[in-house]
């Protein structure tokens, strides 16, 4: 997989396929992206489990927290960290000793470890990095179009009717629509600093 | 078929315009309300505190708007934008999530007049002072650089004399000193120039000019190219800090490659006021699906023009950087090699009496302060669009007594250069 550029299908994919999402890093702070993301999953239907050691024994949004993806109950599809690119490796390493085996390893915007990755991939898992699922979730479903941003898609079929108000569908006829340049020139500026 | 991305004149049609989910309806509806009624109290709350996407009230939010905004950033290659009311409110939007009371920025001399009188004026009771620079001369972008340098703002092709600026070497100045490379590409529009693939980290627009393109709607945009690392120095406390409005929010670490747009709708657009009408957008948004083909016109026309002025021996001088010969051709060449866009200025022989002779003597052009119509139109910019410059300053401004600037419309070629001719005499 080519890491710095995901085809629509495959995140459409992965977010059609997962059901249950264990969330490292998760915070019960309602201004921290993390809560964001968890609150913002949880209302499509997602089942999340958030993880964190730092808040056993509280609950985010009526989710009890558990200490690590060991003392998880039942099996996870996708493991979502909310980590620095410094801090993947265990969680990996952790994730690669569940039984079964999620499905999915996603990082967060910001992280990026590719060796992390690629022991995931060897694994049998997909990995997503450096993007966020309530991001590519609205992207994908053009939510995130309301905001003015560039969902990089484009459609001549009419989207499956908004549900609860403005809430819009995953699945909707699209293709891809244009390139930005803000991934090449990130790249580039992590490489030659200054 | 997965990894093949349309053309620009796919994008300039269909960008951030599906057909309404709800009616079907296939042009984009013009959303003419206030307000969005919410769900329920939790989602009114989600929605104020950005945790969901969606619409509130138009001061910060439209849907029409955000198909204009979706399909310029699309057009731009860039993460997202923001419609404003008008090209001005664009510059005073981008430019408060960067500058405190006490910062600089860095501009181009070669501005709109309306920028420099902005830039000079206004913008001090903000306690925001502009450095100028010669786009001529990138040292002297070198030079202006200080600690409290936020940004640098220039134009792609730049008003009245319609010179082109070497964005890439001055992207190169910004990169170094750490700040924002800001590019007014109003006059050379993305088909002609897409500054982010040269460099930019952020783009306005007056969308009054030729991407709305027939005169009839004010308005204006930022496009967010995603590239700049806003917490990396900590220099940018709108973008980086935790934000008192928001409870706490940083909106670059919660929003990513699109937070400078963000932030320039939830700090800027949502306190300053100056929203765009839905109308206005949807007049815009209709004008856009043409722009490559009009654009291509606009540009042939001009070169035909400016050829036909340089052989006339009434014409002292055309400053066309589409002419071979012309100072910033190579330039051109480089920058906009489908044509160097429609604005030029010429003199003439006979000074500042001739010019106003044959404004006067004109029939098809229009004389009025715009630029980018369907029409052609024609202005003395040192007693308009440039007159509060003194002397000194209108001639590095281009806007020099003896100069006249034309925006060279769609007619028929043929027509315009008839009529200069006739107007011209002798």
């Amino acid at each position: 997989m080519n890491h710095d550029s995901y085809p629509d299908n495959y995140i459409r994919g992965i977010l059609n396929n997962v059901k249950t999402i264990a969330m490292v890093g998760a915070s019960p702070v309602n201004v921290r992206p993390s809560y964001f993301a968890f609150k913002y999953l949880a209302q499509r239907g997602y089942d999340l489990i958030p993880v964190n050691p730092g808040h056993v024994g509280k609950e985010l949004l009526g989710k009890p927290f558990v200490a690590s993806l060991l003392d998880i109950d039942r099996p996870v599809d996708m493991v979502d960290i909310f980590r620095n690119s410094s801090h993947i490796m265990p969680v990996i390493d952790e994730a690669l000793t569940m039984t079964p085996l999620p499905k999915v390893i996603w990082m967060q915007l910001g992280a990026r470890d590719d060796a992390a990755a690629a022991k995931a991939e060897a694994a049998g898992l997909k990995v997503v990095m450096n993007r966020c699922p309530k991001i590519e979730y609205g992207r994908l479903s053009s939510e995130i179009s309301w905001m003015g941003v560039n969902s990089r898609t484009l459609s001549s079929k009419r989207a499956p009717p908004p549900t609860q108000g403005m809430r819009l569908s995953l699945n909707r006829t699209s293709m891809g629509g244009g390139d930005t340049a803000a991934s090449d020139r990130a790249a580039k500026n992590r490489t030659e600093p200054g | 078929m997965s990894d093949r991305l349309p053309g620009f004149s796919t994008l300039a049609v269909h960008a951030g315009a599906q057909p309404d989910p709800t009616t079907g309806a296939r042009a984009t509806p013009i959303y003419q309300t206030t307000s969005f009624v919410f769900n329920d109290a939790d989602h009114a709350a989600s929605l104020f505190g950005l945790q969901s996407f969606g619409n509130i009230y138009t001061r910060l939010g439209n849907p029409t708007n955000a198909v204009l905004e979706e399909r310029v950033a699309a057009l731009e290659g860039g993460t997202a934008a923001l419609t404003v009311a008008s090209g001005h409110a664009a510059q005073v939007v981008a430019l408060h999530q960067l500058l405190m009371p006490g910062d600089e920025f860095i501009a181009a001399r070669k501005l709109y007049g309306g920028s420099i009188n902005q830039f000079t004026h206004s913008f001090k009771s903000f306690g925001w002072n502009v450095v100028w620079a010669d786009p001529d001369d990138i040292s002297s972008f070198e030079n202006a650089v200080s600690p409290k340098t936020k940004a640098i703002f220039i134009e792609s092709i730049a008003n009245p004399g319609g010179t082109i600026t070497d964005i890439e070497a001055i992207s190169n100045v910004a990169r170094k000193a750490g700040v924002p490379l800001i590019v007014d590409n109003t006059l050379a529009t993305p088909y002609l120039i897409r500054p982010i693939d040269h460099g930019a980290d952020i783009v306005v627009h007056s969308l009054t000019k030729f991407l709305g393109g027939h005169g009839n709607s004010i308005g204006g945009v930022i496009v967010d190219a995603g590239t700049f690392d806003w917490s990396k120095d900590k220099k940018y406390p709108m973008l980086c800090e935790p934000r008192p409005e928001y409870h706490g929010i940083k909106l670059h670490e919660t929003f990513g490659n699109f937070a400078f747009a963000i932030a320039c709708r939830v700090l800027g657009l949502r306190d300053l006021g100056p929203a765009l009408s839905p109308f206005n957008a949807f007049l815009i948004l209709t004008g856009i699906e043409t722009l490559p083909l009009r654009m291509q016109k606009h540009c042939d026309n001009a070169k035909a023009v400016a050829e036909f002025l340089a052989s006339h021996a009434g014409v002292a001088s055309v400053s066309y950087a589409g002419l071979p010969g012309d100072k910033y051709n190579n330039l051109a060449r480089k920058y906009a090699p489908k044509g160097a866009g429609a604005v030029f200025t010429f003199s003439l022989k006979g000074g500042y009496d001739a010019g106003v002779s044959l404004v006067s003597n004109l029939k098809l052009f229009s004389h009025l302060a715009n630029v980018g119509d369907t029409r052609s139109l024609v202005i003395h910019p040192a007693s308009t669009t440039h007159s509060q410059l003194d002397d000194a300053a209108k001639i590095k401004a281009g806007a020099g007594p003896d100069v006249v600037r034309l925006s060279i419309g769609i007619e028929d070629k043929e027509d315009l250069i008839a009529d200069l001719e006739q107007a011209l005499g002798e």
